[in-house]
């Protein structure tokens, strides 16, 4: 039973140059305790799906055109700025990639980590602080009784990402969406807070999101990985079949363009252009202009469709991209 | 054979802070003690979390940062002695591409301005049809169509912004490429497009490069020699193949061990089915 069921989310962006279509017709689900991942370049809508289900993005320029997503009952498309409000921040918590930009600079740690607490349990800041401490602690800040009375430039790149997750998990949320969380950090400090996602999520039971453009992680960390491109989703798999089996071109392409996988002295496979402006989208597959030297084979007329070619590995059905023999 | 660039027990400190009647913290030991020579034609990987050093390191060999001590020499002329007017010339044989290509061009040029100026900082005299058929040349060569010349930066994507950045660095015809993590800021499939690119320029150019990088994968893949950098010191160094796959240094195996690898799951690349 899954605890997030998005199906058919179309969003867009009404710009001066015309509509944006940052995602159109993006289904997945997340059962409940599991890390599904969302892979893909930037712009390719990954980002804008998760801000669109918390009620983050900005309308007017962006408009969700359709979809659903419901989760404990509630469509969270559907629901007022009120009624989301109840839910962000205590059943569904967001941490982003900057924690730097994502900390108020001039409030104390301890301040920050109480907001959630007052406004969800309606804790006075003086009942708050065991839980503070509790939580700073559990994300493996020494000393909490003193850091939580600095500020957040007193922390390092790593620490405030640690203060994000013990913020974003204090209310012990059901889901945690995680965009680009280690993105800004050292690999050795990525490894730390990915372990650390990781630990919290066994300990309290919540399902992760996680957002990232790198394979590497989501190898990893992820249960099931869908890989987006130009707003949709090519190819969704649980990560065995995804990196043992990849059948869509544009995922073949991105694993063979990691360099840490390729011989020495050789020349690294490439995609050829650039992702597709989604302002100007033609129908159709969208991957078919870097598609070499399948693109002739691409789907025009109509968009490709997900059809089912193993359990649980849906694929885009376009006859350009699908890996030959298959289907 | 005399490397093209040499590093001397090279000491970078910055002064540390000062009390009115305390005695003063010690002056922090950004660089510590860094010795390297690159070869001609050579590719050194410089790995190091952020903060240890790698890029007051770059800075110091620009000679955009004095060195403390030690010496930095370059064909055997050490370049901290030059006065300011050599100075200037022979940085010319030492060009830098920057991480964040939005951020390294000036936006109110044109393509073919960028390109311009930074041949002139070679060739003042070289202006009309053969000024333009140089910035051409340079275009196709880092695979811009010339038809970009009269574009500026915002129109261009990041992937083609860091090749725009690669030109300029090449215009003054360096001799070393220091290239200060040029593909972190870059998409997967435009990363590998990139350092392509950086591989056909050594070889065509036969051009030197420091290429400092965090991604242990990117490094192993483009550089010849790996030097990794612990606060301010150089703790292990050797051919990437055997550094990477053999570590000796508990730094460099806790770096290795941290960095996610897609090995585990993966098949190797050559088995993947190819595209059609």
């Amino acid at each position: 039973m899954p605890i997030l069921d998005v199906s058919n989310l179309r969003v867009s962006f009404h710009t001066r140059n015309g509509i944006v279509r940052a995602v159109s017709g993006v289904s997945l689900s997340v059962p409940a305790g599991s890390t599904v991942g969302i892979v893909g370049e930037s712009g390719s809508g990954k980002s804008v799906t998760c801000f669109a289900l918390l009620g983050l993005l900005p309308s007017p320029p962006a408009r969700i055109e359709s979809g659903s997503a419901r989760f404990g009952g509630h469509d969270l498309l559907q629901l007022t700025e009120k009624e989301l409000r109840r839910i962000r921040g205590r059943r569904i918590s967001m941490i982003f990639q900057d924690p730097m930009t994502s900390l108020n600079p001039c409030l104390r740690i301890g301040s920050q980590l109480a907001e959630p607490l007052q406004i969800h349990e309606g804790l006075s800041r003086r009942d708050a602080e065991p839980r503070i401490i509790a939580a700073l602690a559990s994300v493996g800040i020494r000393n909490p009784e003193e850091r939580l009375r600095q500020y957040p430039h007193e922390f390092s790149g790593g620490m405030r990402q640690r203060v994000m997750i013990a913020m974003a998990l204090i209310t012990k949320p059901e889901l945690l969406i995680a965009d680009e969380p280690t993105t800004a950090l050292d690999v050795t400090i990525q490894k730390q807070v990915l372990d650390l996602i990781r630990e919290r999520q066994r300990a309290l039971g919540t399902a992760v999101i996680l957002v990232t453009h790198d394979l590497a992680v989501v190898s990893e960390t992820c249960d099931h990985v869908h890989v987006m491109y130009a707003g949709r989703i090519v190819e969704s798999a649980p990560v065995q079949a995804l990196f043992q089996s990849p059948r869509h071109a544009y995922t073949r392409a991105l694993m063979r363009s990691v360099p840490a996988l390729q011989p020495k002295g050789s020349v690294l496979h490439t995609i050829p252009g650039t992702p597709p402006d989604l302002a100007s989208l033609a129908t159709g597959c969208a991957f078919r202009p870097r598609n070499v030297p399948g693109g002739h084979l691409c789907l025009t007329g109509r968009d490709p469709e997900l059809i089912e070619i193993a359990p649980g590995h849906f694929v885009q059905n376009c006859p350009g991209c699908l890996e030959r023999g298959a289907a | 054979m005399t490397p093209l660039l040499q590093l001397d027990s090279v000491h970078v400190h910055f002064p540390g802070r000062r009390g009115l009647f305390a005695p003063g913290s010690p002056p922090f030991r950004a660089v510590d003690g860094v010795s390297l020579a690159i070869a001609r034609g050579e590719i050194l990987g410089l790995v190091g979390e952020s903060g240890c050093g790698k890029t007051t390191l770059s800075r110091a060999i620009m000679q955009l940062q004095p060195v403390t001590s030690g010496r930095i020499l370059m064909d055997d002329r050490e370049l901290s002695a030059l006065p300011p007017a050599d100075l200037r010339r022979a940085r010319l044989d030492f060009q830098m591409v920057f991480q964040d290509p939005y951020a390294s061009l000036n936006p109110r040029l044109t393509i073919f301005s960028t390109l311009a100026e930074a041949i002139h900082a070679r060739r003042p005299a070289l202006s009309g049809p053969r000024l333009h058929s140089e910035v051409t040349t340079l275009m196709d060569r880092v695979g811009l169509p010339s038809s970009a010349a009269a574009r500026y930066p915002h129109e261009f994507s990041g992937g083609q912004r860091q090749r725009i950045a690669i030109a300029r660095a090449l215009a003054p015809q360096p001799k070393l490429l220091l290239a200060d993590e040029p593909v972190s800021a870059l998409d997967v499939s435009i990363q590998s497009q990139i350092l392509n690119l950086l591989l056909d320029l050594r070889r065509e150019l036969d051009l030197t490069m420091l290429f400092i990088s965090h991604d242990l994968g990117v490094v192993r893949f483009l550089a010849d020699r790996v030097a990794v950098m612990q606060s301010g010191q150089i703790v292990e160094s050797g051919s990437a193949e055997a550094i990477l796959s053999h570590p000796r240094h508990p730094y460099t195996q806790s770096l290795l061990a941290a960095a996610p690898g897609l090995s585990r799951l993966a098949r190797p690349p050559e088995t993947l089915p190819p595209a059609h």
